[in-house]
């Protein structure tokens, strides 16, 4: 990946900072991530990860700091601007209505309406089976609630609906997380061929394997600082263990 | 109301869900109104034939009006996760108000006064909701508290605009808005809104078939379709030719259907395409079901709950039209302990108080359902106090079933 590095990156994080009732989450957080790159973060619960991409994905602006898209200065106060600069982010929780259909979770927030202003269910469900195709994903029925799916759907479901709406830079939190080895795999390949289409991935994971299976770079926080960004293929696991543990790089 | 407990509940449900495909309706829908059709069968023997009268039937059709009119905007309320107590209270101080405009702001008999009266009337009740919802949305208070305090509000303002006084009689045109003898449409008319209605439904079952075979999506076999479209157009047939059948006294002319019938039909289809058809209809099942997914995706939850209210105290503008033409007077008592029979019919219909799930048809069946059991019961003289225990049981027992029927299904 060391070519990408010429470029500029998609997003590019500076001395980000965000206080909650005078805690601070985040501190002077630098963190940036090149076209086609896979960047972990990683850190203890209440490192400032779940911040972090709550700056990025629009839920908590930034108190300080700099976001640039593409090179140019933004702001970003809300989802739907996020999702306006092409940052799509799947939640842990995947954050779907579990009392609505396929179709509709897909196109929650962006439907499609005929020219009579009346939603177009049609042209949603047909562009729903062609993602669900494309992304090589059966489901039962479209037009069943997404409750009575499993957990592997219910995340294709979730996947597809922030890969679909053209994005560029893609958070997944916990992509794993409630999948079986099976899905697993699935996901990672996904993770590759979003990664081949020149999309920049931001990957929270528990899993060290997972991690060092996707991910280009790895950025470690603790207590709301960077406490080092390193390539994936310059540490071993035990070397990024010690960062999230003792907090500091590793002394070789 | 969509099963029957019995120990083969499963085969029941089969049996329903297959007779569903075939008819292309849901089979919730279909359970329904095989249980209303027992019902009516039912009270039709125990009154002697008297229930399934077309004079009977007309006035079954006008005592669902305004609870079924209210009922249809009760169940976006609690989809979104909310509650309104208050449409009770609303729906008397919107009709007091409405009576004081005609008899003493604008005065009766003027070409204007009816639908000026009218159309400030749905204003008001709009405004009402509205403020009542902003104050749930952006201020935070449970729905619960708003509308308890809406209930108690708006029932003694309705007292205090008039000091409790009646206001009566009406202008005459706005009295025609509540049915009665006058207000219905004839036979001619009541035929023609058939034709229409047949018309529409074939029409529109042609246009979504064609659609989905271009978009290649499986459609149902053309001799289903078309059994579906003759058994629709049949019950609206059924429905001229019962409100027909029923003569005025007066001059013996057939009555037709009245206009607050009229009015609950368009309610009805408009509010199960806001329901199904329009953005906001999807964002307010999306907020029941998850509020902070509805969130997440960019939906503006608290804008979208304050136009839920506002929606629903536009239908208790429309209910206080029709009451308040038919009752042809204002009263401050008017609509007291209506909240509880459109939210009985909303959740009889199958509206989950978790949110996220309910249907328009489901509360406006449900409000028939509700009716059918108090006219049929009056027309045997049970007394009020009974008939009001007998409900109670009703919409326990209807609930229960229900949550029988959906743990069956997973």
């Amino acid at each position: 990946m060391s070519a990408t590095q010429a470029q500029t990156p998609l997003v590019e994080l500076r001395r980000i900072s965000k206080t909650f009732g005078g805690v601070h989450a985040l501190e002077d957080v630098d963190v940036d991530i090149y076209p086609g790159e896979v960047v972990a973060l990683l850190g203890h619960n209440g490192a400032g990860k779940s911040t972090l991409i709550k700056v990025l994905s629009g839920v908590h602006p930034p108190d300080h700091g700099e976001i640039r898209v593409f090179g140019n200065p933004v702001r970003i106060e809300s989802t739907r601007e996020a999702k306006a600069l092409g940052i799509e982010t799947i939640y842990q929780n995947l954050a779907l209505a579990e009392n609505l259909d396929a179709v509709a979770n897909l196109f929650l927030g962006r439907e499609r309406y005929t020219r009579f202003g009346f939603l177009d269910e049609e042209t949603m469900e047909h562009e729903t089976r062609r993602m669900l195709d494309r992304m090589k994903l059966r489901l039962p029925s479209l037009r069943t609630e997404v409750s009575r799916l499993s957990g592997g759907q219910r995340q294709a479901i979730a996947i597809g609906r922030a890969v679909y709406f053209d994005a560029k830079i893609l958070i997944m939190d916990e992509p794993t997380a409630a999948l079986g080895p099976e899905e697993t795999a699935k996901v990672g390949e996904l993770v590759r061929e979003l990664k081949a289409e020149g999309i920049g991935i931001f990957l929270i994971s528990h899993d060290i394997h997972d991690v060092f299976d996707l991910a280009d770079r790895i950025t470690v926080l603790s207590h709301g600082r960077v406490v080092g960004t390193v390539r994936t293929s310059d540490v071993s696991k035990d070397d990024v263990l010690s960062m999230i543990i003792l907090g500091r790089m590793p002394t070789r | 109301m969509t099963s029957i407990d019995l120990p083969r509940g499963h085969a029941v449900r089969l049996g329903l869900e297959r007779l569903s495909r075939i008819i292309g309706i849901d089979p919730r829908l279909l359970g329904m109104l095989l249980v209303l059709v027992v019902i009516w069968l039912a009270l039709n023997i125990a009154t002697g034939g008297t229930f399934l009268s077309a004079r009977n039937l007309f006035n079954l059709s006008l005592q669902v009006a305004v609870v079924g009119v209210m009922a249809t905007g009760m169940v976006l309320v609690i989809v979104s996760r909310n509650i309104d107590l208050s449409i009770g209270s609303v729906l008397g101080f919107v009709g007091v108000f409405g009576a004081l405009m005609q008899t003493e702001w604008l005065g009766l008999g003027h070409g204007y006064t009816w639908w000026v009266t009218s159309l400030l009337m749905l204003l008001l009740g709009t405004v009402i909701g509205a403020g009542q919802g902003a104050i749930v949305a952006y201020g935070g208070v449970p729905s619960f508290i708003v509308t308890l305090g809406g209930l108690l509000f708006f029932r003694n303002a309705a007292f205090q605009i008039n000091l409790g006084a009646t206001v009566a009689p009406l202008d005459e045109t706005f009295q025609l808005l509540g049915g009665g003898l006058n207000g219905t449409i004839g036979a001619f008319w009541s035929w023609i809104c058939g034709g229409l209605a047949i018309v529409a439904i074939a029409v529109s079952s042609i246009l979504i078939r064609r659609k989905r075979q271009r978009f290649g999506f499986a459609v149902r076999p053309l001799p289903m379709e078309i059994v579906g479209i003759v058994l629709w157009s049949a019950l609206v047939l059924v429905f001229v030719a019962v409100m027909n059948a029923y003569p005025q006294p007066k001059t013996n002319e057939p009555m037709g259907i009245a206009i607050p019938v009229l009015i609950l039909i368009g309610v009805t289809l408009i509010m199960t395409i806001v329901a199904r058809r329009t953005g906001f209809g999807r964002y307010v099942y999306a907020i029941g079901g998850n509020p902070e997914s509805a969130e997440l995706a960019g939906i503006s939850v608290k804008f979208t709950i304050v136009k839920v209210f506002a929606l629903m105290g536009l239908l208790a503008g429309i209910a206080s039209i029709i009451i308040t033409a038919r009752l042809n007077a204002g009263a401050s008592v008017t609509g007291t302990l209506t909240e509880l029979n459109v939210i009985a019919a909303a959740v009889i219909g199958g509206t989950s108080l978790a949110g996220g799930i309910g249907t328009i048809y489901g509360a406006v069946l449900g409000a028939v359902f509700m009716q059918s059991l108090e006219n049929g019961m009056v027309l045997l003289g049970v007394p009020t106090p009974l008939q009001k225990m007998v409900i109670a049981v009703v919409l326990v027992a209807a609930v229960w079933i229900d949550r029988v029927y959906q743990r069956s299904r997973t």
